[in-house]
């Protein structure tokens, strides 16, 4: 069954259409990515599921609910988030801050601890920094960060936004296996990526979006073997 | 002795004025906007505790009815005049301010008239300690900011609402990611900004308790000076800048000889803190993002 449900979604800016209308789904227990250039509308249609930017036209179901219109913070509550494009942490509150952040729509407190404590398991240099401020760590800590803040509001729903951009090829591996993680403990993943090689490995289905259309689609291992993809994405 | 009079008077005025500062630099740090209707709701509380006050309430209880308005009246402005304009050119929402402003003043005017009108029932008389004469009223204000001061700090530093509006004023998108109400959080920056400015209000007239519709004009432009010179955003910076333009306006108006010029000096600090320092003591340069 479709957890979420993109139909003919179409997005402008003004009178610049960054989003021609195009339609994807993404099931419950899946990991779907959305590959694509600069500027192809990536994290265009990731800020209109989430409610940051508001589509002209189409639909946004989510859990068979139409979601279009709805504020964003509500958004959250029904139990999906995103890890914003360049991790967008704040800076001036502590680790520990950021990550209850991540909880602030929850009221079960001691299951809110229990998520903290296996946050800080899987990234335990989290734990070592827990009262330092934010803005004082590293660009691959603050990923991390930004990702264990995200799981905080236990989502059924993950929608990450270049998780891997500017970081170490080192820590890239160490994003996407979080993210293999977050999945086996039953989180549905919606990902955008330019690094096409290391996402469609790890999908089960992927989308490619090129100037706000969806051109191709396929399973990731289909589209990993396709001569267009290694030609457009992957170096050859 | 004098000199301790001066500093104590000095602590105090500065207390109003970083109250008042404290309201700016809320909305600012929270709704990027510079509210100039911030001082006449100081004016809109001193006028409440007259009205109140006139009618036989006890002056405590005119006291917290003035908050309780402009509370209200401070959401309301935002409601009607600011949250429309989200999102639209700075300018526009710093013209609304300057419109409702205006309104605020104009309106006082129509229901009291221009003239000057005194507020009784403030007065608390004053103190002698050995050869030390201080009003009451100054010991009050001195103690009421002091406590204003560090249960903000506290409800910022300690309280689930508070650390939302700390991240709201750091990055409005992300913080609507964690599922926090930009919007609610922006009323309630509004409803407390409000209530200092009432609270600011009352403090004011019990120094001079004579009012008009400019009443809050002065302090309230005083204490956007202070809220920049200590930098805007920041809440600790518009305490410290509060306290330093109360300090040295008392300390100017005590020697005879330059008190005339008391505004200027203040003023002077003002451009010469931007000149050194644009940011303010403690702003922070934001990081442009691209």
């Amino acid at each position: 069954m479709a957890l979420l449900e993109v139909k003919n979604l179409e997005v402008y800016y003004g009178v610049i259409q960054a989003i021609k209308g195009i339609s994807f789904e993404v099931n419950k227990g899946e990991i779907v990515t959305l590959i694509g250039a600069n500027g192809a509308g990536k994290t265009t249609t990731m800020q209109s599921i989430m409610g940051l930017i508001h589509a002209r036209a189409g639909e946004i179901i989510y859990n068979g609910q139409k979601i279009n219109g709805i504020p964003s913070h509500k958004i959250v509550k029904l139990g999906m988030t995103q890890v914003p494009e360049g991790r967008r942490i704040f800076s001036e509150l502590t680790v520990y801050e950021n990550l209850m952040m991540g909880a602030y729509t929850r009221t079960d407190k001691d299951a809110v601890k229990g998520d903290l404590d296996e946050i800080y398991e899987m990234f335990p240099r989290l734990l070592e920094r827990k009262n330092q401020v934010a803005g004082t760590l590293s660009g691959g800590e603050q990923q991390m960060l930004a990702m264990g803040r995200a799981m905080m509001s236990r989502p059924d729903l993950l929608m990450l936004d270049e998780p891997s951009m500017g970081l170490s090829p080192l820590l890239v591996d160490q994003v996407f296996e979080i993210i293999k993680k977050f999945h086996e403990k039953g989180t549905t993943i919606l990902l955008v990526e330019q690094n096409a090689n290391k996402s469609l490995a790890i999908s089960d289905r992927a989308y490619v979006l090129e100037n706000g259309k969806i051109v191709l689609t396929g399973t990731g291992a289909e589209l990993l073997a396709s001569e267009d993809i290694k030609k457009a994405y992957l170096g050859g | 002795m004098n000199f301790i009079t001066n500093l104590i008077g000095g602590l105090s005025l500065g207390g109003i004025y970083a109250m008042i500062a404290l309201g700016y630099t809320m909305v600012y740090g929270i709704a990027k906007m510079l509210n100039f209707a911030h001082g006449d709701i100081i004016m809109v509380g001193g006028y409440t505790i007259l009205v109140f006050a006139a009618s036989g309430v006890h002056p405590l209880i005119a006291i917290v009815l003035a908050v309780v308005f402009c509370v209200g009246l401070g959401i309301a402005i935002e409601k009607v005049a600011y949250k429309p304009l989200r999102g639209a050119s700075p300018l526009a929402v710093l013209i609304t301010a300057i419109g409702v402003s205006y309104l605020l003043q104009s309106l006082a005017q129509m229901i009291f008239g221009s003239g000057t009108k005194m507020v009784r029932g403030l007065e608390l008389g004053s103190l002698t300690i050995g050869k030390l004469i201080i009003n009451v009223s100054t010991i009050v204000t001195l103690i009421a900011c002091i406590i204003v001061m560090v249960g903000l700090n506290l409800f910022v530093k300690y309280t689930k609402i508070g650390r939302a509006m700390v991240a709201v004023s750091e990055d409005k998108g992300a913080a609507q990611l964690m599922g926090i109400n930009v919007n609610s959080i922006i009323m309630i920056t509004f409803a407390i900004g409000s209530a200092l400015a009432a609270l600011a209000g009352t403090f004011y007239l019990m120094r001079s308790p004579s009012i008009c519709s400019t009443f809050g004009s002065l302090p309230g432009i005083k204490a956007f000076t202070a809220a920049v010179i200590g930098g805007i955003g920041s809440i600790p910076g518009a305490m410290l800048g509060g306290i330093l333009l109360g300090i040295v306006e008392v300390f100017a108006n005590s020697v005879p000889a330059i008190a005339p010029y008391t505004d200027a000096i203040e003023f002077a600090i003002l451009i010469v803190i931007l000149l050194v320092k644009p940011t303010g003591f403690l702003g922070k340069k934001r990081r442009e993002k691209v």
